[in-house]
């Protein structure tokens, strides 16, 4: 053993590489200091660079195996505070080719350098494993690999896009760059992102005996590419390439709208690395990092990333309340639809024991059959063992009384809206399970008279979860003056066991997401009583980045549920919020939505939508005939009121703060994320050119667009939402 | 040593639940489930109506009859519903049809020792499912094969089968002992017992009439289960399937006999049904019921399990255990309130309660005078296993639960219950309500 492997403690040893000798092998664990994961930094390129070159030099050094020292985790990615610090294009860059270079000194080490994985290896960590010359992993649930850059609006800029392809074959590789799928161990051996697979126990043991082998030339290292050989086959040939990429581009365009730039730029990068080189494609991949470094769109995303992190951290509980959320196992539901039963597919999932109950056996097992649908879907995608899904399923039992409830925690209803009907559930809840929490599925009764006449009001919440439950990740949980804080923190709580992005919102008319809904979709209506196509109108709001337009929404919700909210919003909000003509008109048409087949659009017999439909038009004041309305017009005439809403919310302390403004819209409506929410947004757009442009459409039409005071105070100040 | 009727304080065994999936026919709605599948429905929801946490299950214990060869242990399987922690233990026990019997019976041993607190009990039998052997000529060779070493040795194993090998093995409800199949036992006992055709069908209807006046009043929901969805198709499963409410005795009349075509008197309509189902029981000390708050519905007075020669009556060891089981309780029958016997064929119920009036058979039981004779309305008040159906392995479970609910709901003190069972084997219980 040379001098200085024990001693002074080295700069290595500071940001938390540690380095032992084991039968000529050096083993480098990484266990960054104070913190729960392993994150790459600037700060960790230069030491790591010291410990490198001492690898190199050491004659006693024959190999390197790099393992973590964190619990089921590997490297979970770049520092994403740093990247939020990058202010120029060039200063990203310059990030980008620190790492570059820092990655590039590993795969170029003369002595084979191998990877023992266990946990995830996320972003930069999956870069710093390709930089590797082996990779072991351990066959463990939580081992996986990817590259999640483009969520956030990058790229991978650390070599990423250049080894990869080399490492995987181009298709495998583009589907892990552009997408940020996740891959799980046994998919990483078959693609060759994995040399073997051992269990976590000997990862370590397996790894030393690979790296000595491969010092001693008994075993080569994997020579990359495509292990399929059609893929190999297509790969291979300067047109296959070409079609390989095209491909990849028409994907992405469908999938992105356009909207983000970032797996198009990965894709420029991965390309110039396969035409021109592994130096060009790294210039290249440095390049198209520090441009997406400051563009906007990765800027909303980093945002939107910290603010899910906040969010999912945060009690719900106003600032100075504290109270701690009673653990729930058992979850109660009544009523056993369509949403009965998604409240209880979800908490199944989750791993609660639920009681599913409904007034009659077949309604009962209807909601039964409805959850191991879902689940059994998910057995056939293989996302489930075979003895997970027995597990998953033995979790739920049904009932047509209350026998049962007296276990749960919570009792969530989603029974027919009617305030009676939901009374006598709460007293009846109320007797079976003594002391539950009583929670209410409703979207348009006030919490505050569901509660009214409780044993104890404090034990009364709203969980208003969106439709489909199983896709839809918000959940509002509604509280009124009464609630007490252990049942709202319960709530809270409960909601992220069942998956759920959470915000709590104050009871009052359409809470918050249905509320900023209303006159957007009001205002669509509007649209479409003056004359606008309905497709035109959904193609303007496509365009902003929604996933699907007004009438599509409204078709897809059901036209039931939204005429039924509509005179709601209207009584409780005066005209501004009162729905469009042509909504009543259609709602009273009797179309149902796409579940009738009959709505705003028409459907095939296999349920398949067509074009809009034509007999709507007839439904309206000014007839059939159309005229076309300028994209930008139908853009500020939905959204303006939206953001406008949102603000009026916050000012009425419906929401608590822009930051659950922006996640209830984002992923309770589809608010476009990168835009990062109406309140990053009207950030964006700055309050001055906001109240401007809404004073001039309450011009045109008055009543309906006048700005929020807080709006006009921000434009008056030239403040943020945001700081 | 302790037992559940010389138990110290606190340790008397209490029947806090119990709980069962409907029955249904063999090759119907249910046949889609295993055992373990059957017994964990019931076990979980009798944890579910219990609301007691799964934490303070000291043991589980199961029984059934034909044995899976996939989980040979399918206590275990059900012990780790995820209603509990892993680290509950379980058994599996076989007593033929008293399986659940000997199960429920262990758990309350385990529990007057001072082993165990709290115990689930229960049994489970898949008769749609039962495994289908190869000959012994076959099973041998396809051992071979698997240690063969070379291509031609495979070969070679191979070229000795025979088509005759290729017929599978059924198990059939026979005795080993003596090959005589559990209906011809039946059929030898009615004639030796000199029971009527008219006497069995008589028993078979009111048996049908009880258990669907049960259905119709609601009172036998209340041990039941809902089987969400069934093997035909979407249905559920909330009832028995096989109470026939239409039954009569001129239809029960026109069956032929099965097991004896010129003179005999059992039929598919005077016997119990193969059938599918689960039944589970929970079991406390009285300290521990006390102490969690639960009101039993009664307490495991006494029990006694008795043996009579395969060869002889096959299914009349109830006679001998039930005297047995009234001793240590310190009772006659003539305090027993209510009697819920096993009917594994009409002619075995009626040749048990003809054993219990019988001198021959109080001296085989070494009794000075016979038991008695028992009141046809205090018997099986809500029909039997001719009309609910009887998966081996659960039916005890489900008499124990069906007697202490007739129990509460008929305000009585004292019941008595018998199971007989394969082998000669025979088991009899005496509930006392819980006040």
């Amino acid at each position: 053993m040379s001098d200085g492997m024990s001693g002074a403690p080295r700069d290595w040893e500071r940001v938390g590489l540690s380095m032992a000798l084991v039968d000529g092998v050096a083993v480098v664990t990484y266990d960054q200091p104070g913190a729960p994961v392993n994150t790459l930094n600037s700060r960790v390129g230069p030491p790591m660079q010291a410990l490198l070159a001492r690898v190199a030099s050491d004659p006693a050094i024959t190999a390197m195996v790099l393992c973590s020292g964190k619990p089921d985790c590997w490297i979970a990615g770049a520092d994403i505070e740093e990247l939020g610090g990058v202010a120029t294009a060039e200063q990203g860059e310059a990030l980008a080719r620190g790492g570059q270079a820092l990655l590039d000194q590993v795969a170029a080490l003369a002595k084979p350098v191998v990877a023992a994985i266990h946990g995830v290896a996320l972003g930069a960590g999956c870069e710093v494993a390709l930089a590797c010359h082996a990779r072991v992993l351990s066959d463990h649930p939580k081992t996986t690999i990817a590259l999640p850059e483009v969520q956030l609006g990058l790229l991978p800029g650390a070599g990423g896009t250049q080894r990869l392809p080399r490492l995987i074959g181009l298709q495998a590789a583009l589907g892990m760059i552009l997408t940020g799928r996740t891959v799980r161990a046994k998919e990483a051996l078959k693609l060759g992102l994995a040399d073997e697979l051992v269990h976590p126990a000997i990862l370590r043991d397996v790894a030393i005996a690979r790296a000595r082998a491969m010092a001693a030339g008994t075993v080569h290292p994997w020579r990359g590419g495509a292990r399929s050989g059609a893929a190999r086959w297509l790969e291979a040939t300067p047109l296959g390439r070409a079609l390989v990429f095209r491909q990849a581009r028409a994907t992405v365009l469908k999938k992105t709208g356009g909207h983000y730039p970032a797996p198009l730029e990965a894709l420029a990068a991965v390309r110039t690395g396969v035409a021109r080189g592994m130096a060009e494609g790294l210039r290249e991949e440095a390049r198209r990092f520090g441009a997406l470094t400051v563009d906007p769109v990765c800027k909303q995303l980093v945002a939107l990333f910290f603010a899910i992190n906040a969010n999912k951290k945060a009690t719900g509980l106003p600032e100075g309340v504290t109270a701690s959320a009673r653990p729930v196992r058992t979850l109660g539901v009544v009523g056993a639809g369509f949403m009965g039963a998604g409240i209880a597919t979800v908490a199944v999932q989750g791993g609660l024991l639920v009681r599913l109950t409904d007034a009659s056996v077949e309604r009962a097992a209807a909601g039964w059959r409805t959850v191991r649908d879902a689940v059994r879907a998910r057995l056939r995608r293989r996302r489930l063992t075979p003895v997970e899904y027995d597990t998953t399923m033995a979790r739920l039992s049904v009932a047509t009384d209350g026998t049962g409830f007296a276990k749960a925690e919570v009792v969530i209803e989603a029974v027919f809206e009617e305030l009676a009907l939901k009374q006598q559930v709460r007293r009846e809840v109320e007797a079976a399970a003594p002391g539950a929490i009583f929670a209410s599925n409703t979207s348009t009764i006030p919490i505050a008279d569901i509660a009214a006449g409780a044993a104890d009001p404090g034990k009364v919440v709203g969980m208003h979860f969106f439709s489909p439950v199983a896709k839809m990740p918000l959940l509002e949980v509604i509280v009124t003056p009464a609630t007490a804080p252990e049942t709202v923190a319960t709530a809270v709580a409960c909601g992220r066991q069942l998956g759920k992005t959470v915000i709590v919102v104050r009871d009052a008319p359409g809470f918050y997401v249905n509320r900023i809904l209303a006159p957007y979709l009001a205002e669509a209506g509007r649209l479409l009583d003056e004359g606008a196509a309905m497709d035109a109108v959904d193609r303007a709001c496509t365009a902003f980045g929604f996933p699907v337009g007004p009438f599509t929404l409204l078709d897809e919700v059901g036209l039931d549920v939204a005429g039924k909210a509509g005179p709601i919003m209207a009584a409780a909000y005066g005209p501004r919020l009162a729905p469009a003509e042509a909504l009543t008109r259609v709602v009273a048409d009797g179309r149902l939505g796409r579940k009738a087949q009959r709505g705003f659009y028409r459907y095939d017999a296999a349920g398949k939508r067509q074009g809009p439909d034509p007999s709507v038009y007839a439904l309206t004041a000014v007839g059939a005939p159309r005229r076309p309305v300028p994209a930008e017009e139908i853009r500020q005439r939905t959204i303006l009121p939206l953001l406008n809403e949102a603000v009026r919310c916050l000012e009425e302390g419906i929401i608590a703060s822009p930051r659950d403004g922006d996640i209830g819209a984002i992923f309770g409506i589809g608010f476009p994320p990168f835009r990062g929410g109406p309140f990053r947004y009207l950030d964006t757009l700055g309050a001055a050119a906001v109240v401007r442009d809404l004073e001039a459409l309450d011009a045109r039409f008055p009543g309906r667009f006048t700005p929020a005071a807080r709006l006009r105070a921000l434009a008056d100040s030239g403040g943020r939402f945001h700081p | 040593m302790p037992t559940p009727w010389n138990s110290p304080p606190g340790r008397r065994v209490a029947l806090v639940a119990g709980v069962r999936t409907p029955f249904a026919k063999a090759g119907t709605a249910l046949r889609h489930l295993s055992v373990v599948d059957l017994g964990r429905a019931a076990v979980a929801e009798l944890m579910q109506r219990t609301a007691l946490d799964g934490d303070a299950v000291d043991l589980l214990t199961f029984g059934t009859v034909v044995p899976s060869v996939l989980a040979p242990n399918p206590a275990r399987e059900v012990a780790l519903l995820p209603h509990f922690p892993r680290t509950l233990q379980a058994y599996t026990v076989s007593r033929a049809c008293a399986s659940a019997n000997q199960a429920i019976t262990d758990a309350a041993d385990q529990i007057a020792l001072g082993h165990a607190d709290v115990a689930i009990a229960g049994g489970a039998e898949a008769l749609s499912q039962v495994p289908i052997l190869h000959s012994r000529r076959m099973s041998d060779l396809l051992v071979k094969l698997s240690r063969a070493k070379s291509v031609g040795e495979r070969v070679a194993l191979l070229t000795t089968l025979r088509p005759r090998d290729l017929i599978p093995i059924t198990p059939a409800i026979a005795e080993p002992s003596t090959g005589e199949t559990m209906g011809q036992s039946a059929e030898r006992m009615a004639k030796l017992n000199g029971i009527t055709r008219e006497a069995q069908d008589a028993l078979a209807l009111r048996s049908h009439l009880r258990a669907a006046a049960a259905q119709r009043e609601g009172r036998m929901a209340e041990e039941l289960l809902m089987v969400p969805a069934t093997a035909d198709g979407d249905a559920p499963l909330a009832h028995d399937n096989g109470v026939r409410a239409d039954t009569t005795a001129a239809q029960l009349a026109k069956l032929a006999p099965v097991f004896d075509r010129r003179y005999g008197t059992v039929t598919a309509g005077n016997a119990s049904p193969l059938t599918d189902g689960g039944a589970a029981v929970l079991l406390m000390s009285e300290a521990r019921a006390q102490a969690l708050g639960y009101r039993p519905l009664a307490f495991l007075r006494s029990y006694a399990y008795a043996a009579v020669d395969p060869a002889d009556q096959l299914l009349q060891a109830p006679v001998l255990a039930a005297p047995l089981a009234l001793a240590r309780a310190g009772v006659s029958l003539a305090d027993i309130d209510l009697v819920e016997m096993h009917e594994a064929f009409a002619a075995q119920v009626l040749s048990n309660l003809h054993g219990f009036t019988s001198r021959a058979w109080a001296e085989r039981a070494g009794l000075a005078a016979p038991l008695g004779e028992v009141d046809p309305d205090r018997l099986n008040l809500s029909g039997g296993s001719i009309a609910i159906g009887h998966p081996f392995g659960a039916t005890g479970a489900r008499v124990v639960t069906s007697l202490a609910l007739a129990l509460r709901r008929h305000d009585k003190a004292l019941g008595l219950l018998t199971v007989c069972a394969a082998g000669g084997l025979g088991h009899a219980m005496v509930l006392e309500r819980a006040s």
